[in-house]
């Protein structure tokens, strides 16, 4: 195999990954956009929710299922507008020609995108205390944090997998709700039902919680590995 | 035969969309084939 | 290259040759017998009664959706794996699937006519009916995504990665629902592939509608492929064409 002489070459994966997602951030950290557009609207689907419903005992049960609900839209609108970054400049493929190789981009674009959505739900989660009313039981606490960091890590490996193929032409976003919601349905399910009974809103006990733990984590590592390797095929124009 | 409506309407729509969908795409490819050399098709 | 027949030629067959013809009549003949059978000679069932006769139609339709599904799977990964990248098994890969999306959608409207009939309603949450769902829609999404343009190997290349990665979501989906219907303890869930007990007449019809829809998956998936060899070449004779144009335009004396 030929030396690789290119720039990015010099540079470790891991390292590269870890630029990539300082870099995510940085942007948003300038323009704001997760805080101020996207985080309204996360709310104001919470509310929304609220009016259809139309009642507390009703809310306050479903209460789980609606902040992972809310998450999920707000994931299409964050995985958008992290590859939007990209394609305003042709930055992606900037990189690809610099030699940075496509797990590095994959795996640093979903760990700012994770970090950006981990902000996202506590708001939600937040928000879902104030309007519906669950409670934390101290018990559940542990399961609640875990669930929360293992669903977002599922979350954010398979919008930017999808965003990343449905980047840059007109007419291929819309693509993107398609191909990641069916996607996404176990995390929807498994994060739901922990959460349920973290909060026991549905009744169930703490420990009805952990098996869904292992669901969530079987997805991000088959999306981890898989996604690293399907990335590159997907984003090559 | 009770509920034969169910049914009789079960095989219907089976083979009713098979058959549509084949002869769509059938008539689909004759008119293709029109606008393609000989060569390009290896099955005639 | 010669020149393509121009649009009167009406005696172009398109994708039949004698082979497809053949396993046609097969298929005509299959089908002939399964509605025969399944509608005329076969009993009604102890249970179920006459609506076990839709089963005759909707497991052939599950099994093929299935089959698909897997030579979908498979094709890709014979286009990604292989140093050659050969288009044969993308657009293998590609008949499979939209023949696939057609197999699902009858599966999952048999379904529903037969549990509306069995047992009252159309829908039930089992992961079985729930998985055909997201495998429905898994392969709209599927091919959409070969529509998303740009030369043939890159349709192949995506295309091929988004059908793996289904492989990959498939069971999970499955896995998820099971785990979440179990917690509501269904206890004998009516699924419409039943846990019947087929006698020798009833067996004989299932296995005959399985073995026509074999036939007919093949002649069909022959038909799109082939189908999908002329819309390629067709393309690619259309970019020939604009770029003789506009070579001819260039080389016009007064031209650019």
């Amino acid at each position: 195999m030929a030396p690789d002489h290119s720039v990015a070459g010099a540079i470790p994966p891991w390292r590269l990954a870890w630029l990539i997602a300082l870099k995510d951030l940085r942007i948003e950290a300038r323009s704001r956009v997760v805080v101020y557009q996207v985080l309204p609207f996360a709310v104001i689907v919470m509310v929304m929710f609220g009016f259809a419903l139309d009642d507390d005992g009703i809310a306050q049960r479903v209460a789980p299922g609606l902040i992972w609900l809310a998450t999920l839209f707000s994931l299409l609108v964050v995985v958008q507008r992290s590859f939007a970054v990209e394609a305003a400049d042709g930055a992606l493929d900037a990189l690809r020609v610099a030699g940075v190789d496509a797990v590095s981009i994959f795996l640093g674009k979903a760990l700012a995108m994770a970090a950006q959505l981990v902000v996202l739900e506590l708001v939600l989660f937040v928000t879902a205390v104030v309007l519906y009313g669950p409670r934390v039981r101290p018990g559940g606490l542990a399961l609640l944090v875990v669930t929360w960091v293992l669903a977002t890590i599922g979350l954010a490996l398979v919008g930017t997998l999808y965003g990343g193929l449905t980047a840059g032409f007109t007419g291929r976003e819309t693509l993107l709700p398609l191909l990641v919601l069916p996607v996404v349905a176990p995390v929807l399910i498994g994060a739901t039902r922990a959460v349920e009974s973290a909060l026991g809103t549905t009744g169930a006990a703490v420990s009805e919680g952990w098996p869904w733990i292992g669901l969530l984590t079987v997805f991000a590592g088959a999306f981890g590995v898989g996604g690293s390797l399907a990335f590159g095929p997907l984003i090559d124009e | 035969m009770e509920d034969a409506g169910f049914i009789i309407g079960s095989y219907v729509v089976t083979f009713g969309v098979i058959g549509a969908y084949a002869v769509a795409m059938l008539t689909r490819a004759r008119r293709l084939a029109r606008r393609v050399a000989d060569e390009d098709k290896p099955w005639t | 290259m010669s020149i393509p027949p121009d649009d009167t030629d009406i005696t172009t067959a398109g994708t039949s040759s004698a082979a497809t013809r053949l396993l046609g009549t097969l298929v005509v003949v299959g089908v002939a017998w399964l509605v025969a059978f399944g509608l005329l000679f076969s009993p009604a069932d102890r249970d179920q009664r006459e609506s076990v006769r839709i089963m005759y139609v909707h497991v052939p339709s599950a099994w093929l959706a299935y089959l698909a599904f897997i030579v979908t799977a498979g094709a890709s990964a014979l286009y990604l794996f292989r140093a050659a990248h050969s288009l044969v098994w993308d657009r293998l890969a590609g008949a499979s699937a939209e023949v696939g999306v057609v197999f699902m959608g009858i599966t999952l409207l048999t379904g529903m006519l037969w549990g509306r009939l069995s047992w009252g309603v159309f829908w039930t949450w089992d992961a079985r009916l729930t998985t055909t769902a997201f495998l429905f829609v898994t392969y709209v999404g599927y091919l959409a995504v070969r529509r998303l343009g740009g030369t043939h190997q890159q349709r192949a290349r995506r295309s091929a990665a988004v059908a793996l990665l289904g492989v990959l979501e498939i069971p999970l989906v499955h896995f998820s629902v099971r785990l979440w219907r179990n917690l509501h303890q269904e206890s004998t869930v009516a699924r419409p592939d039943g846990d019947v007990k087929m006698d020798g007449l009833m067996l004989f019809s299932l296995v005959v509608g399985l073995v026509a829809f074999t036939l007919l998956y093949v002649w069909l998936v022959i038909h799109r492929q082939r189908a999908l060899v002329l819309e390629d070449a067709a393309e690619d004779h259309g970019l020939e064409q604009a770029l003789s144009d506009r070579r001819a335009e260039a080389a016009l004396p007064g031209g650019r």
